[in-house]
């Protein structure tokens, strides 16, 4: 059996059933969607940051950008919700365009651009000047699109698409040649690989999968403010538990949302007082001790991780 | 060698500038397929800013680069692979965490050869990369990582080859072998330019040198000859030697 079909079967095909049953025997359904919202953000930044290297710390931009994207094709164009969802998806890429100089820029300096284009793109939707378009800092009602479980749905299909392409770049010769151009952009040209394209599908793909999933997110909660959507919050996590996990893998980001929004979700249920002491010692612990991630504790032994 | 082919590259009056520096000043040489045509020179003089040039890192200031008779000068590094340029780096630059055999498989998939390369294997096995195929790059030594960066050069079939200082840090038997393996290349119809500082390897393997002082040419033809020109002698050693 080809290793694609083998992690779709055995990885992706698993991971869905579960949360596609969950919420029949979970009460608390907006926990349920937050996990799949964040497995998707988190092999979101798998896709650039993992197979390319760009450290998006704005990434939340395309994720408010996509809510703003629903919430305006619904309020002015009366577009039905699932139709919004792609619409999102469209307006991720779109801003994903606009920010392709930022790639020009490496390391910690495209880590801080990409986070100043994201406060950017946060003050134009909230300007109250721009009111008539976005509410501007007012927030937005969607009481006419309201349909969590459906909305549930949407995210899965998301979900199940994003995984699809972490799949497909973990074994084909197109995730090879991101990794390459990630490890060594010259010698990755000298091995025939069209570079600058390469970088700008990646990031373009991340972009359209956190514009998505900032679709299906206003779609779920449906009364939002700029504040939300825009809240470094999703950045940060989306970043911490795919690192937590291990980029470049399939599983990494995965088991990093599963234990670590786990722990985080249990810390605040049992001990609220407590939970920044032990989520900041958690992540310290990582960065010292397992800076490559849980699942480095496998390839350090010579393991293949899917 | 085949001295009556046409050449492959022809580079004429090439010039590179940095700020002010002129890292070349109007260099122009030739190689020929099946030729092995070494660079040589002072250390600044430009030898690897030339195959810098000519593997789309920079683009040119000035001059002409013509490869298969068409002008490069200024295409990128990819499309001068897909044409059938290659090279290695002073400084091999392997991808660390992609298993060896990963390095070459990149190479294979995108370089479109158009010739079919030798088999992945065969590669590995010939230039000793067979019993680490599957460990990361990083695991290598150096050797074996210049070695890399060769066979994922090679694994696009190239048609001119430009070796940046390869043979820097092999030991002596090594030195030999990869000399043996480079003539063959060559033997097979690969255009192929050296720059090397070992004097004893460059007599060993080409077929012709340019010599480059400041970003020019200043001599072409055998090594043997060039050692005895006053003008080669004066760059390398000093005005006082060169009488």
């Amino acid at each position: 059996m080809p290793k694609l079909v083998k992690h779709l079967l055995l990885i992706v095909l698993p991971l869905l059933a579960v949360f596609a049953v969950a919420p029949a025997v979970y009460q608390n359904h907006l926990l349920l969607f937050n996990f799949v919202i964040f497995l998707i953000l988190a092999q979101g930044v798998n896709i650039i940051y993992g197979f390319t290297g760009y450290l998006p710390f704005g990434y939340v931009g395309f994720f408010g950008a996509g809510a703003y994207g629903f919430a305006i094709m619904v309020m002015h164009l009366q577009m039905p919700a699932a139709l919004a969802v792609l619409a999102a998806g469209v307006v991720g890429v779109v801003l994903g365009l606009l920010l392709t100089p930022l790639l020009r820029l490496t390391g910690a300096y495209f880590a801080i651009a990409n986070l100043a284009a994201s406060l950017a793109v946060l003050h134009l939707v909230a300007n109250p000047a721009l009111e008539s378009i976005t509410k501007g800092p007012y927030g937005v009602s969607l009481t006419g699109t309201f349909n969590p479980t459906l909305a549930y749905e949407a995210a899965l299909v998301v979900l199940a698409l994003t995984l699809g392409a972490v799949v497909y770049l973990r074994n084909s010769s197109f995730g090879l040649a991101l990794q390459a151009v990630r490890e060594d952009p010259v010698s990755a040209a000298m091995a025939g690989v069209d570079v600058v394209r390469m970088r700008m599908v990646a990031w373009l793909a991340s972009a359209l999968v956190a514009g998505l999933a900032g679709g299906v997110y206003a779609w779920y909660v449906s009364v939002f403010y700029p504040d939300n959507v825009f809240s470094g919050e999703f950045s940060i996590f989306a970043i911490v538990f795919a690192l937590f996990g291990g980029v470049a893998t399939i599983l990494g980001p995965i088991v990093g949302v599963l234990i670590l929004y786990g722990v985080y979700n249990l810390i605040g249920f049992t001990t609220p007082q407590y939970f920044q002491l032990i989520y900041g010692l958690l992540i310290m612990g990582l960065v010292l001790f397992l800076p490559a991630g849980l699942m480095s504790l496998a390839t350090r032994r010579g393991w293949h991780v899917p | 060698m085949s001295p009556d082919a046409a050449p492959i590259l022809n580079v004429a009056g090439l010039v590179k500038r940095f700020g002010g520096f002129h890292a070349l000043d109007g260099l122009s040489f030739h190689v020929a397929p099946g030729e092995i045509l070494g660079l040589v020179g002072p250390n600044g003089s430009g030898k690897t800013t030339a195959i810098n040039v000519v593997s789309g890192l920079y683009a040119p200031d000035g001059g002409e680069v013509r490869f298969e008779g068409q002008p490069i000068g200024g295409l990128a590094s990819h499309r001068l692979v897909h044409r059938g340029i290659n090279r290695t780096f002073q400084v091999p630059k392997p991808f660390m965490s992609l298993t060896v055999r990963e390095n070459v498989d990149v190479a294979l998939a995108y370089g479109r050869a158009r010739t079919a390369p030798p088999p992945v294997a065969q590669l590995l096995e010939d230039y000793r990369l067979g019993e680490v195929a599957a460990r990361p790059a990083a695991d290598l030594n150096s050797a074996q990582q210049k070695m890399l960066d060769l066979v994922r050069a090679l694994a696009t079939a190239p048609r001119l080859l430009l070796l940046d200082e390869l043979a820097a840090g092999l030991n002596p038997a090594e030195l030999d072998w990869i000399a043996q393996r480079i003539k063959a290349l060559a033997a097979a119809g690969m255009a192929i330019i050296v720059v090397e500082h070992l004097m004893g390897f460059i007599e060993q393997i080409t077929d012709r040198v340019i010599v480059l002082n400041a970003g020019r040419d200043i001599f072409e033809g055998k090594l043997a000859a060039a050692v005895k020109e006053p003008q080669v002698i004066e760059v390398f050693l000093g005005g006082e030697h060169a009488r």
